[in-house]
């Protein structure tokens, strides 16, 4: 990208290359994508750049993970049992430590305002970055959590089904969690108003994750659960930038 | 009476509004609740199985009603105050707030005085008392979110689009609440259980609702008063205020 | 009375229930009206310096 204006990130901004014109709907069509796209790769960028906060935020949700036996009890039928709800709880509270660098560092710089300027349409840049941020802290913790499983004695097809449940739901805490940190971007009280924000949002994914996982391990199909997480996905991919935005645009005005 | 009520939609006109019709419906809402204290705590007969602990119901039916309810004006005025950009919308969703979460507070309290003589606990994790729960941290949210914003116009938008944003995971969060209640009720417990209405019954928790409905009125158009003054503060007209009233 | 203050041996329950809502709703109401008297006096305040009438001073005679 050769674009004569750069945020303060050093990385070219949207519009600043001008695309080469065709028609107009499928430049229409075409911006939308380049747009998700641009905003996608520039956050991953930036997120790689800082590998070690992505570590130490997967490192928070190994620890949080790892605390819950200390606290109950080393025994395997304890454990099983409240194994799904610990892994599925503490990758709410990983969402939600890893939403503080979604808007906030662009916000300070003034970079995101400078975003919202571009001629790009501010929805599509904003669906990339929730996506980069999926990419950088959802799925990691999707992964991770199967393992993590081993240690509260849960089989493998259990474990299975905890990580096809974590893929379907992290991004719905993305999602949601997007909203929350639109809304508080410069606003007092820091982490803790996110969470009380976002929390209550996020428990019917809580219920439902959870809730797979429970019926795996209790050898019934966890296909409602599971449809009811991949239903929510859709509607939040539909629904939820749209307020996002409309969050973003309240905070930069 | 013909009212033309787009008079009424600036602060200026709406003043003198609440004013009087907050005293009125704080009138109305004392006489119904004595009426239907009455009929609470004396007329209506002891249930058969549940004794007078049922009598809370005429406390807890009102106030969950009006948790609920409340949370819908204020999405709806939020709605107002977004679509429209109205100053007086936006006050009136943020005069709502404390009073709802106040009702779901009232509501999770008698529940739980209500479950322990009945039910043998206070806090049983039903669908309904959760999903209470869960809308009062809505709302709490809401009056934390209104906190933390500095410039009034801006915390007004942003209280909006959280309050629509959390209308609109209501009904989600009540269905999946209630989902994960029938499956894990191992108990033969059925917490849905108000004794079966006799007459009087079903009015004395008509008259609280109505009490309620008056009250919540009553207080929020007393406290959008305050928050007019608040705000407006610097705008001409309220200086023929302090003439014309003590600090009532 | 004491038959209805008993209220059948679940006196406890009910009315911890009902005084607490009562306490609540009545903690609101004076928050309120604590509120309105502390708008109008911030607005007094503020308009004060541009009333010279005596008639303008408080009930304690404050300026």
């Amino acid at each position: 990208m050769s674009g004569s204006e750069r945020s303060s990130a050093g990385i070219p901004l949207p519009g600043a290359d001008a695309s080469a014109d065709g028609d107009s709907a499928g430049n229409a069509r075409d911006s939308v994508f380049a747009a998700v796209g641009w905003a996608l790769a520039r956050d991953i960028r930036v997120a790689l750049r800082s590998k070690g906060e992505l570590g130490v935020q997967l490192l928070f949700y190994v620890i949080v993970v790892s605390l819950f036996p200390l606290a109950t009890s080393p025994s395997r039928e304890v454990l099983a049992t409240i194994g799904p709800g610990v892994l599925w709880t503490a990758a709410l509270l990983a969402s939600l430590l890893s939403l503080s660098r979604l808007f906030a560092s662009d916000f300070h710089d003034g970079t995101l305002e400078q975003i919202a300027l571009s001629p790009r349409p501010l929805m599509a840049l904003v669906s990339g970055k929730i996506a980069a941020h999926w990419l950088t802290a959802g799925l990691p913790v999707a992964l991770m959590a199967p393992l993590l499983g081993v240690q509260y004695a849960l089989d493998a097809p259990v474990l299975g089904t905890l990580m096809v449940s974590l893929v379907l739901g992290t991004p719905i805490l993305s999602l949601l969690g997007a909203v929350g940190a639109a809304l508080t971007l410069g606003a007092r009280g820091g982490g803790s108003l996110l969470a009380l924000l976002v929390l209550p949002l996020y428990a019917p994914v809580l219920i439902f994750g959870a809730g797979a996982v429970d019926a795996a391990r209790a050898g019934v199909s966890a296909m409602p659960q599971l449809s009811l997480l991949g239903a929510g996905l859709l509607l939040a991919l539909v629904a939820v930038p749209f307020a996002v935005t409309a969050a973003l645009r309240i905070a930069l005005d | 009476m013909l009212i033309n009520w787009f008079r009424f939609s600036s602060p200026v006109s709406f003043y003198p509004v609440a004013g009087s019709w907050s005293y009125a419906f704080g009138a109305t809402a004392a006489l119904l609740a004595g009426a239907g204290l009455v009929v609470a705590l004396y007329i209506a007969p002891t249930d058969a199985t549940q004794g007078d602990a049922y009598r809370i119901i005429f406390i807890h039916v009102p106030a969950a009603w009006m948790a609920m309810l409340i949370y819908l004006v204020m999405a709806g005025w939020s709605a107002f105050a977004l679509g429209f950009n109205t100053r007086l919308s936006a006050m009136m969703a943020q005069a709502l707030a404390p009073t709802g979460a106040l009702m779901a507070a009232i509501a999770l309290w008698t529940g739980a005085f209500w479950g322990r003589p009945t039910w043998g606990t206070y806090w049983a994790w039903d669908a309904r008392m959760t999903s209470t729960l869960i809308l009062l941290f809505l709302y709490l949210g809401v009056v934390a979110l209104r906190a933390a914003i500095e410039d009034p116009r801006r915390a007004d938008r942003a209280c909006a689009v959280l309050a629509l944003v959390g209308a609109v995971n209501v009904p989600i969060i009540y269905f999946s609440v209630q989902w994960w209640n029938t499956l894990h009720q191992g108990s033969s417990i059925s917490l849905t259980g108000a004794p079966k209405m006799a007459m009087t019954m079903l009015a004395g928790i008509l008259i609280m609702t109505a009490a309620a409905w008056c009250y919540t009125i009553a207080v929020v158009l007393a406290r959008v008063q305050a928050i007019i003054v608040e705000r407006e503060r610097g705008a001409g007209w309220l200086e023929s205020l302090i003439d014309l009233r003590a600090a009532r | 009375m004491s038959e209805f203050l008993a209220m059948g041996g679940y006196a406890w329950y009910v009315w911890m229930a009902y005084g607490g809502a009562a306490l609540a709703i009545a903690v609101e109401i004076a928050s309120v009206r604590a509120r309105r008297k502390r708008a109008f006096e911030a607005l007094r305040m503020s308009v004060e310096p541009t009333l010279r009438s005596p008639s303008m001073l408080g009930a304690r005679g404050e300026r």
